[in-house]
This record gives C-alpha cells, sequence and structure tokens, in this order.
C-alpha cells in the first residue's frame, strides 16, 4: 500500500519497523514529528527528555540495556548532545543507535544555518541522508542494520524540504526483535584513559571499513545517463539537480555522506568531460572530491548560504531563466507575530516601556524583538538569555543589574535554563530572570515538557515546580505573576529589578492556542470613546488595527484577553 | 504529463495544512506522484506561509519557484499579490477576497495596497476572486475557508467529484465532516 507521507512521517514508520523499541528526544523544527509519530506506535516506548544531550544519552543507555533506540534533534541540538555523540562513537553499541538531525537550510525556523555533515566527520560517526519520504523510511531501517554491524551510532541527516515533504512511501510490516544481551565489558564501555586509547584504534579501524563499504553500497548510486556532464550530490539537493537538469547529467547520488568512497568518487568522475559537486550548505562532498585531485565547481557557482532550487541551478548551469511577471508595487512584508491573545505579549510591552535591555532566548517569545514591541537586545541559543545575563551584569554591575532581565520559557528553561541560574546564584550577580510559563512547548507545536505534568503519551506525569526548582538553588525571592494583569506584572518587574538579590519573575499563562483554554468573548472598540491615540497598537495584536480613523477589533482572532482594555486610557475597548 | 504545480498561499493559522493534504490526497487518487511541501511551527503563525503540491509524472523538487506556477489558491489578498510572481504564463489565481492587516499595516509603517484583483488582472492572470470566508461561516464556521477555496480550485481541475468527497472524508475528521462537505459545496456553486 502506498500512502503519502511526511518525510518525518516516514522515519518514524521506517524505525517501527526496523523493530525500535526507544525512542527519547527534544523537539526542534524541522526534527520534531519523528518522535511525535513514533509514539502513535504502542510497540515504541517514546518520550521527550529535557534536553538533546539527556535524550542521546538514554537512547545510548536503551541500546546498551540491547535495543534498537533512538534519538532526534535538530542540528544546533546535535551542538547540545556532541558530548555523549563523540564518545558513543568510541563505545559503539549494542543494540542499534539511530540518531535523526534536521537540517535547515534558509533557516526557517532556526537561528543559524549549520551543516550537520562536520559532526559526522568530527566524531567519525556513519552519516544517511534520504532524500524523499520513501528514502527517511528505507534509512532510518538500514542505519539500525549498519549501527549493529559495523557496532556504532548511525547519525540520519534530513533538512527542511526532506523532513517537511509529502511524497508517497509503501509500507511493510514490523519486525520484532529480540533483545541483545547486555554484557557487562569496561573495555568496550568505561571510557577511561587506559581503554579509550584502544578503542580509538576500533573507530579509526571502523571507518576503513565502512569506507569500503561505502564503495559499493547501493545508497550509493551512480545515474549514467550517457551526458557529459556529471553532478555528485546528496539530499533535497539531488532532487533540484534532477529537476533542473534531468537527463542533460549523469549523476552519482550520495546516500551515505560520511565516510565517502573513494574509487567510487574518481570512477565517476573518469566518466563525465565537466562535474559539478551540488550540496546545500558546505562544499563537504566537494572538499572530499579536491582532496582526491579530482577537478570539479561547486561552491564556487553555488555558494554555502541559504537553499537550493531547481531554478538556481538552471541558470547556473543551463542559462536557463524562468519568465517571471512582478506584481507592479511594492507590498508590505508579513513577518510571523505574537498570537492574539499570546501571555507574551504583556511582559514584552512592559520591558519596553521601560526601556530594559533583555537577554533573550529560543522560543515563540523571540517575536518580541519585533516591532512594535522591540524588546530584545540578542538571542543566541538554548539557555544564553540567563547565563548571557549573568556575564553582562557582573561587567556592567548595578547600573546593569537594575535595568536588565533575561526571559526564557518554561520549556527552554527546563532544557538548559537551570544551569544559567545555578551560576546566577552560586557566582551571586543580582540578575533577574523571567520564566515565560506558557505551560507548554509552544514554537515547535504544542509539546509537553517537565513542567506540564503530562508526558508525550499524553499520560499524567511528574511535574517540575519551578518556584520550588528556582528555589532550591538558592534564589529567595520568587514571584508567580500574571501577564494578562498588566499593573500585577509592572509591579514585578519593577520591585524585582530594584531588589538587591538575584530573583525570578515566573509569568504565568498558559498558551492561547492550547485547547485546554477558554477563551473569553472577543473585545470591541466603543468609536464614539475611541480618540485614536493608537495607545492599544503599540501592542502588536493582530487583532487590532485602525479602521476610518478608529481603532477596530477583528473579532474572528481576538480572544478577549483584555491586555488592551487596561492599556486604553478612554475606555474605548469593551466587552 | 509534465509536471503541474500548486502553491496554497496565505497567512500562518489559516489551515493551509489541511487543503494541501486534500488536494495531494485526490491527486494521489488520480494515480499522479505526487509531492508536498509544507511550512510547519508556532513560530509561522501570522506570518506570510507557503504550501506547495506538485504532481505528474514523475516529481522530484517538492517546491515551487518564481516562473514556475500553474495555479495559486490564496487565503489571503495581499498574499495573491506577494506570491503571484510565482505564476507562469497563462497561470491563474483563486484567492479568498479576505483581508488581514500586516504588522507593519498595524503599525502605520506601510498602507494595505488597493486594487489588487484589478492589478493582478492587468498582469495577465486569470483571477477567481470569492468571498470564502463569508460561504465558510455560512457552512458554520470561519476556519472552513480552506475548504471553501478547495470547492473554487475543484470547478477548474478535471477531476470528479466524487474523488474530492472522497479526499475530504479522509482528511477531515468526522465530527467536522459535514460541516466541511457544505463548505465545499458553496465553493464549488460560488
Amino acid at each position: 500500500m502506498k500512502k503519502l507521507m511526511l518525510g518525518n512521517e516516514a522515519f518514524a514508520r521506517g524505525l517501527f519497523e526496523a523493530g525500535c523499541k526507544f525512542a527519547s528526544s527534544y523537539p526542534g523544527t524541522p526534527s520534531t514529528e519523528i518522535t511525535e509519530e513514533v509514539a502513535k506506535y504502542d510497540e515504541v516506548y517514546a518520550e521527550w527528555a529535557p534536553n538533546e544531550k539527556v535524550a542521546l544519552e538514554a537512547a545510548l543507555g536503551a541500546s546498551l540495556a540491547g535495543a534498537r533506540s533512538f534519538a532526534a534533534m535538530k542540528h544546533v541540538g546535535l551542538n547540545v548532545a556532541a558530548d555523549p555523540l563523540y564518545t558513543a562513537a568510541y563505545t559503539g553499541v549494542n543494540g542499534g543507535l539511530v540518531i535523526a538531525v534536521a537540517d535547515d537550510p534558509g533557516m526557517h525556523s532556526s537561528q543559524n544555518e549549520q551543516d550537520s555533515r562536520h559532526h559526522a566527520i568530527a566524531s567519525k560517526v556513519p552519516m544517511l541522508e534520504p532524500a524523499d519520504s520513501q528514502e527517511c523510511k528505507d534509512f532510518a531501517a538500514l542505519a539500525f542494520t549498519l549501527s549493529e554491524d559495523f557496532d556504532t551510532p548511525v547519525i540520519v541527516r534530513t533538512s527542511t524540504r526532506v523532513a517537511h515533504s509529502q511524497s508517497a512511501v509503501e509500507l511493510c510490516d514490523r519486525t520484532e526483535l529480540p533483545l541483545r544481551e547486555y554484557v557487562k565489558n569496561p573495555a568496550k564501555y568505561v571510557m577511561m584513559p587506559a581503554n579509550a586509547k584502544g578503542r580509538h584504534v576500533v573507530v579509526e579501524d571502523r571507518t576503513e571499513k565502512l569506507i569500503a563499504y561505502a564503495e559499493t553500497a547501493a545508497i550509493n548510486k551512480v545515474e549514467d545517463n550517457g551526458a557529459k556532464i556529471g553532478v555528485i550530490t546528496c539530499g533535497a539537493a539531488y532532487q533540484y539537480a534532477k529537476e533542473a537538469l534531468g537527463e542533460q547529467a549523469n549523476y552519482l547520488k550520495i546516500g551515505m555522506t560520511n565516510p565517502l568512497p573513494k574509487q567510487l568518487f574518481f570512477d565517476f568522475a573518469a566518466k563525465c568531460e565537466t562535474l559539478y559537486i551540488i550540496e546545500e550548505l558546505d562544499g563537504i562532498l566537494e572538499t572530499h572530491c579536491k582532496a582526491m585531485g579530482i577537478a570539479c565547481k561547486g561552491k564556487e557557482i553555488f555558494g554555502c548560504i541559504g537553499e537550493l532550487n531547481q531554478s538556481i541551478i538552471a541558470e547556473k548551469l543551463l542559462g536557463k531563466t524562468n519568465v517571471i511577471t512582478p506584481y507592479p508595487e511594492q507590498l508590505p512584508v508579513r513577518p510571523p507575530v505574537m498570537c492574539a491573545g499570546c501571555p507574551h505579549r504583556g511582559v514584552f510591552y512592559l520591558l519596553n516601556k521601560h526601556k530594559v535591555t533583555v537577554s533573550g532566548d529560543i522560543g515563540c517569545y523571540t517575536l518580541g524583538a519585533a516591532a512594535p514591541l522591540t524588546a530584545m537586545d540578542w538571542t543566541i541559543c538554548m539557555g544564553a538569555s540567563v547565563s548571557a545575563l549573568h556575564g553582562f551584569n557582573k561587567v556592567l554591575g548595578k547600573s546593569s543589574e537594575q535595568k536588565s532581565v533575561a526571559v526564557i520559557g518554561d520549556s527552554t528553561f527546563m532544557h538548559s535554563g537551570i544551569t544559567g541560574l545555578v551560576n546566577i546564584s552560586y557566582n551571586s550577580s543580582n540578575s533577574t530572570v523571567i520564566i515565560l510559563d506558557n505551560s507548554i512547548t509552544g514554537m515547535t507545536g504544542h509539546q509537553q515538557n517537565p513542567t506540564t505534568g503530562m508526558n508525550l503519551k499524553g499520560d499524567p506525569a511528574a511535574k517540575v515546580c519551578l518556584e520550588d526548582l528556582c528555589r532550591a538553588v538558592g534564589i529567595r525571592r520568587v514571584r508567580v505573576a500574571d501577564p494578562y494583569n498588566l499593573a500585577e506584572m509592572e509591579q514585578a518587574i519593577i520591585e524585582e529589578l530594584a531588589a538587591n538579590e538575584p530573583s525570578v519573575i515566573i509569568s504565568r499563562r498558559p498558551c492561547a492556542l492550547l485547547k485546554t483554554v477558554k477563551h473569553k468573548a472577543p473585545l470591541a472598540v466603543d468609536n464614539d470613546k475611541c480618540k485614536s491615540c493608537k495607545m492599544c497598537l503599540k501592542l502588536g495584536c493582530p487583532a487590532i488595527s485602525m479602521k476610518n480613523g478608529k481603532a477596530s477589533i477583528d473579532h474572528t482572532q481576538c480572544v478577549g484577553c483584555g491586555i488592551c482594555k487596561e492599556l486604553c486610557k478612554f475606555g474605548a475597548i469593551v466587552e | 504529463m509534465q509536471t503541474k504545480s500548486i502553491m496554497i498561499v496565505g497567512v500562518g493559522g489559516q489551515g493551509s495544512l489541511l487543503a494541501s493534504r486534500i488536494l495531494g490526497n485526490v491527486l494521489l487518487q488520480q494515480g499522479y506522484e505526487v509531492k508536498l511541501s509544507e511550512v510547519h511551527g508556532m513560530s509561522q503563525r501570522g506570518g506570510s506561509v507557503v504550501t506547495y503540491v506538485k504532481y505528474g509524472d514523475a516529481v522530484y523538487s517538492p517546491t515551487v519557484e518564481k516562473g514556475e506556477a500553474d495555479i495559486i489558491i490564496s487565503f489571503e489578498l495581499l498574499e495573491a499579490a506577494r506570491w503571484a510572481c510565482c505564476l507562469k504564463k497563462g497561470g491563474s489565481i483563486v484567492t479568498s477576497t479576505q483581508t488581514l492587516d500586516p504588522m507593519p499595516v498595524i503599525t502605520g509603517a506601510a498602507s494595505y495596497p488597493e486594487k489588487i484583483v484589478e492589478k493582478l488582472t492587468a498582469m495577465g492572470i486569470d483571477v477567481t476572486a470569492v468571498d470564502a470566508l463569508s460561504l465558510a461561516e455560512e457552512a458554520g464556521s470561519a476556519k472552513a475557508s480552506n475548504v471553501v477555496l478547495m470547492g473554487v480550485v475543484s470547478k477548474k481541475m478535471d477531476v470528479d467529484e466524487s474523488v474530492w468527497q472522497k479526499a475530504l472524508e479522509q482528511c477531515v475528521p468526522a465530527r467536522f465532516l459535514e460541516m466541511n462537505k457544505k463548505a465545499f459545496a458553496l465553493g464549488r456553486e460560488a
């Protein structure tokens, strides 16, 4: 039976069919749905871990116990999980261990554009790279086989256009596998220097064997069209190249991007008059060719920034351009915005009003940086709001401490904000942290986390109490405020900034999009009372705009949160 | 058959994912190779979003670039204008007449463009503009605008109505099926 499946859904299907028993991940676009989908199979235990390092370590433990195990993350998540990855490369596995990493060329939903293949090369772990949904399923299963045959974790790298595209997939049944027996083996699993020295030799030997495998592996596929142009490519770039060049080129489609074969490259190159390397982001395949003295062109034509597509390739290699009729005028941009009723909005309005320096973090609330709220000074990576604020305040002292905050979501705080707070407490900077607790992992599409009281499968779970946690690390001033109550929140911000010790404000109000949240009736503007002062527009609420010179509230969007009503000095916003 | 390309554009949260799934299901039933490319994540809400649907005998790239689309289905007028440059010569647009102010318009930094349908028509585009929001509300929910537009598009594609009905049954949750069937019918009649 053929079914249209998202790349991530097909990946999950591949894990299921291959007998995977354990999955632990932290959500991250575009990898999230793999774990959400695999959790739907009762045969697979699946969980959200607090972060990617924990997820990969849990999956490694499950592998040692003898199960086929899995962890998924986005590209920057692999940085967090890099520590266990580089040493799991030495220990190898018991049950197969597969890691999905999803890159985001073009940064649809990411803070950088890193190429995860560098991690595969540096950690000496094999990496597979599917180019459509069928391959997502097939490569997930193959990765388990390779993991067990070569005694190594295996990374499967996708990108946004593979993970979030749908194409037809042939479904198969699950193969149930017995657990592989765990045998105590300190020389293999206890990575202290004496043992690790021996394991490094094993890793290098394994890489040689993997290169030999790569020379004839079916997933490194030659398509000979008798053309003069040769293209070496992988992942989504293969699809773009095929669409642009069709049978005008021969293709070497690399399905295993680490380690790379040598003879296969030489043989392919020998048959082509001109060789192009078409790959997104960095020139990994190209560097491999050039290191072996194979003449080729790649990054000098295509660059390493953003996504590739069929038009770019057709234009650069064939000189073909599409006929384009532009719209006759400049159009206003439409950036993403905080939703109507978003509990973060009031906090950012107040931080902007009081000209507070805001150390930002990764989540929906990063949109607090956008106009008209413009209440964010920097955003780096998960957890950096808390730790960077500490360093900032240590250097600038009291003048900064009373005028700066960190903002971080509940899920991000559990991911890696808590360690930064320990540092604030331990090394005593007088910093103020606002935890934007909307009771869910919002940006990636509503995943449960350790503060929500529910697990991935939707069952009740232990619930971390943020207040107790903050107090336990030594913060004495911990208070909860409702971001829908602007006066209460403003008082909290003013008092905690003034306090002569570190403090935490928990801004608590569930995400307005949660199904469990009951919305109030939409508000409306009394045109007779509206003085057109545009104060309400300073909230940047997508439901409020000016119509015929007066403020107007779109009843289809408004959820009645009421912060515009609190702001209006003329009582013009009514129920 | 040469690959055909459809774009579904709108504002994040308007329901483009359901529309693309219905369309993909219809095309798969017709025996085509189908690829859809979607936008996921709450971070896209309120922003300009686009979903690609491609079908034919063999489809490679899941994306549609400027000058490549046969049809654009738009949930919002400004978005129809924004993506119009992606149409091929002779391409058509099916758009809702709904307007949603983007943040630069709300803050007063820009104004909402005027006479969009007229300007698109002047570009040589075959434009079908429908008040999908009112029809959806008539069917029972403003959220069914996406299915109203599918009804409008169904008239422009050479596919039997029963195939669309089957796709609706497979893609829409049972408790919303009747309402969506009504929305589809209203779109088809519009």
